[in-house]
């Protein structure tokens, strides 16, 4: 049998090595997200002809009097009779440039899990302000979950610009409301582009409209937003996926490349008596690892402790040395709270962080944080559904922990109630203690 | 020194991971394999996950008894070459043992049959989680499902409970008798998995070629005569040069027309089409608005 990944016949392998940019499109409900993911869809022709009938077809039924192209994201029975957006869908499209992964997310407070949801993966994401309300408290909600959840690029979409006769004075005073407010947050790249989501105002080309708008196009936007530099490529990290069993019925094996992850590098993390078998990302690690005939996989190096198989790993795979995680118990983390039932202190959770889970008790909470004006009340005492604060909290096991700003991958981990067994927070470390 | 991955090799380390991550947590895991395009990407992406050990699962094909001959010589011959384990679950079997009661008439059609049987065999064999090759970019009610998607007890995916879903975190965990769908091409679209079968050099049945065949048109599609399906009367049957886009049963999946006869035809063809997968071959989804949400929700794939 020929190995996995033995060269096929290369065809496309030189015209397509696009990259991937994943965005999230957020803000109030009614405030054009799902509009704008159906014009961007439509006007780049990525539009299927029966998905575009299928809509028409849906709007004519309801009499309505223009087609509503967010029933193409509204792919539920009950967003389309209640005429929202309860739960993340996920869109594609290409461009010569870039394929896009967009998650259109729900604006409403109550579904604020499902809006994490989708932007926990995102390189980008697109706040949408209506421009007859201006910013707005789930504007400010969604721009500072996506400062905490470090999606590095945001753009301030100013949309149904159309309804305020494209005046610019409009859309330079929400601007300024929502610079004045997000210098608060901890800084990301952000953006600025006045739209109408209905008429594909600046949303593929510059729009005639509002010549006073010097930036780019948002889609001009999305296809050049430098992202290659986001990603944490100094420090070696390869959590563990799989091991082989001693019987060797899987052998045990070395790492491969992760997508969301993407932070290269090798560190514990692992699953009792089993072998290991890391995990990694990045071009270089990744060319060397798919030599032909080897599918991508090196043979194993077998089980090592942590750290000395972080370095084995990184030699192997000629990554220059660095720091190692941080091994720790206790640590302080911002966790976002996503069930009913609240959270409060002393409660114990499972936590899955990489490859482990361990146990997790909520020693403290430091302080529930008010989203509107960034107050901290520190004697909440607990957190109740889409409350978001700082907690300190210790496991049964050692975890090899980064700060979230740091890397992504792991920095962040969830909170699972094992009564239910539902994902209940999601946490990102803030630092170690002890 | 450049770090980024190309978008496929990007889908590519996503999925595998995702494959890692259920043969960790979970007991009893199974690969949901049709024979299709997406599950051929899917069988490949396992083998990728745990080369140079054999995946750690078995393969699974809910058989309706209307699929393309083609394609269960191609189902067998691959299963073979790999020394997987295949569990054929079928829906004859579920008719004959009165299970579920087989539809009539000229557009009968088994596919709805599917999930009593696909639901009885993951209870049978006390599977905890099925891999399933669906994409969202198909249909709009998959574009709302998670990766790992939760199936209480009797199978149900309910699309307003789900679990919040983080970075690539993924929360498998079932009570006896629950079960998750997990779906590792959840990000992929129908011109990465051909761009991957092209680039990866895969095998795939021929009927994904163009090909001459005695079709006949109904509902402004083109279906393949066969035993499975009975004619209306002024339904002519004709030969015509063309291909699958999707492998289904004989009876409700569309040819459609096509001289594409190398993958990269395929390709190219697929790179220009300006009409779903879906749209272009499958009856099942033009009865209602929502008819993939509701068969999801009662446990179809
Ligand atoms: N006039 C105008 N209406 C818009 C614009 N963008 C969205 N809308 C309308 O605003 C309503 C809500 O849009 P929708 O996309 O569903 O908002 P979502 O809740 O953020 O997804 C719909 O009736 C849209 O047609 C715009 O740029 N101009
Ligand atoms: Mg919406």
């Amino acid at each position: 049998m020929a190995p996995p990944g033995a060269a096929g016949n290369g065809l496309l392998t030189s015209e397509r090595q696009t990259e991937m940019l994943r965005f999230a499109t957020a803000g109030s409900v009614d405030d054009g997200k799902s509009t704008l993911i159906g014009r961007l869809l439509y006007d780049t022709k990525e539009l299927f002809e029966d998905q575009l009938e299928a809509v028409e077809r849906t709007s004519a039924q309801r009499g309505d009097s223009y087609v509503d192209l967010a029933l193409l994201t509204d792919g539920l029975r009950a967003e389309r009779e209640q005429g929202i957006t309860i739960d993340v869908a996920y869109r594609y499209f290409a461009t010569p440039r870039r394929k896009f992964v967009i998650a259109d997310t729900p604006g409403h407070i109550q579904y604020t899990r499902n809006m994490v949801t989708g932007a926990s993966t995102a390189d980008l994401s697109i706040v949408l302000i209506d421009a007859r309300k201006g910013v707005v408290e789930q504007s400010r909600r969604h721009a500072f979950l996506s400062s905490l959840l470090r999606i590095p690029h945001l753009v301030v979409a100013v949309n149904k610009m159309d309804l305020v006769d494209y005046d610019e004075a409009v859309y330079e005073r929400i601007a300024e409301d929502f610079s004045s407010w997000a210098s608060k947050l901890e800084a990301t790249d952000i953006t600025f582009t006045p739209i109408s989501a209905l008429h594909g105002d600046n949303l593929v080309e510059r729009s005639a409209n509002m010549p006073w708008y010097q930036g780019p196009s948002l889609l001009y936007h999305l296809e050049h937003v430098h992202i290659a530099s986001d990603r944490n490529l100094i420090d070696n990290r390869f959590p563990r996926a799989v091991g082989g069993a001693p019987d060797g019925r899987r052998a045990p094996r070395l790492p491969r490349l992760r997508g969301p992850g993407r932070e290269r590098g090798v560190q514990a993390g692992g699953r009792g008596g089993r072998a290991a078998v890391g995990e990694g990302d990045a071009g270089q690690a990744h060319r060397h690892l798919r030599r032909p005939g080897r599918g991508g996989l090196l043979p194993a190096v077998g089980d090592h402790a942590a750290r000395g198989r972080c370095r084995h790993l990184a030699r192997r795979l000629h990554l220059p040395p660095s720091q190692p995680a941080g091994e720790a118990r206790e640590f302080e983390a911002m966790v976002c709270w996503m069930t009913d039932h609240p959270l409060r202190e002393g409660a114990r959770y499972a936590i899955k962080h990489t490859s482990r889970t361990a146990r997790a008790v909520v020693d403290e909470v430091r302080y529930r944080l008010d989203v509107n004006t960034l107050h901290r009340d520190e004697e909440a005492g607990g957190l109740d559904l889409n409350e978001i604060g700082r907690l300190r909290l210790r496991t049964s096991a050692p975890l090899h922990l980064d700060e979230y700003r740091r890397n992504r991958a792991t920095g962040g981990f969830i909170l699972i109630d094992e009564g239910t067994n539902d994902t209940v927070g999601a946490g990102m470390v803030l630092g170690t203690e002890g | 020194m450049a770090y980024e991955l190309s978008h496929l090799r990007t889908l590519e380390s996503e999925a595998i991971h995702i494959f890692r991550e259920v043969a960790a947590e979970l007991e009893r895991p199974v690969l949901l394999f049709s024979g299709g395009k997406d599950s051929i990407v899917l069988l490949r992406l396992a083998e990728k996950a745990f080369w140079p050990a054999r995946f750690p699962f078995p393969v699974m094909h809910v058989d309706t008894g209307h699929n393309f001959p083609e394609v269960i010589e191609f189902r067998d011959r691959r299963v073979e070459e790999l020394g997987a384990r295949l569990v054929v679950a079928s829906v004859q079997e579920s008719i004959d043992s009165g299970r579920v009661r087989e539809e009539t008439g000229p557009r009968a059609s088994r596919n709805r049959l599917q999930t009593t049987t696909l639901l009885d065999a993951i209870a049978e064999h006390g599977f905890d989680a099925c891999f399933g090759g669906a994409r969202r970019d198909e249909e709009r009610a998959r574009a709302k499902e998670r990766i790992f998607s939760f199936r209480d007890d009797f199978g149900q995916w309910d699309p307003k409970a789900q679990r919040p879903e983080l970075w690539n975190l993924y929360n498998g965990r079932v009570r006896k008798g629950e079960h998750v769908r997990v779906f590792p091409l959840s990000n992929w679209t129908e011109l990465d998995v051909w761009q991957y079968i092209a680039e990866e050099g895969l095998a795939i049945p021929p009927i994904y070629f163009a090909h001459e065949r005695e079709v006949f048109a109904r509902d402004g599609m083109l279906y393949a005569t066969s035993d499975f399906v009975e004619l209306l009367p002024e339904e002519e049957p004709f030969a015509a040069s063309v291909r699958y886009r999707t492998v289904g049963d004989m009876s409700c999946t569309g040819a459609v027309r096509s001289d594409a006869a190398t993958l990269e035809d395929v390709v190219a063809e697929i790179a220009a089409t300006r009409i779903t997968e879906r749209g272009e071959t499958r009856a099942d989804d033009r009865v209602t608005e929502a008819a993939m949400e509701d068969r999801k929700r009662e446990g179809y794939f």
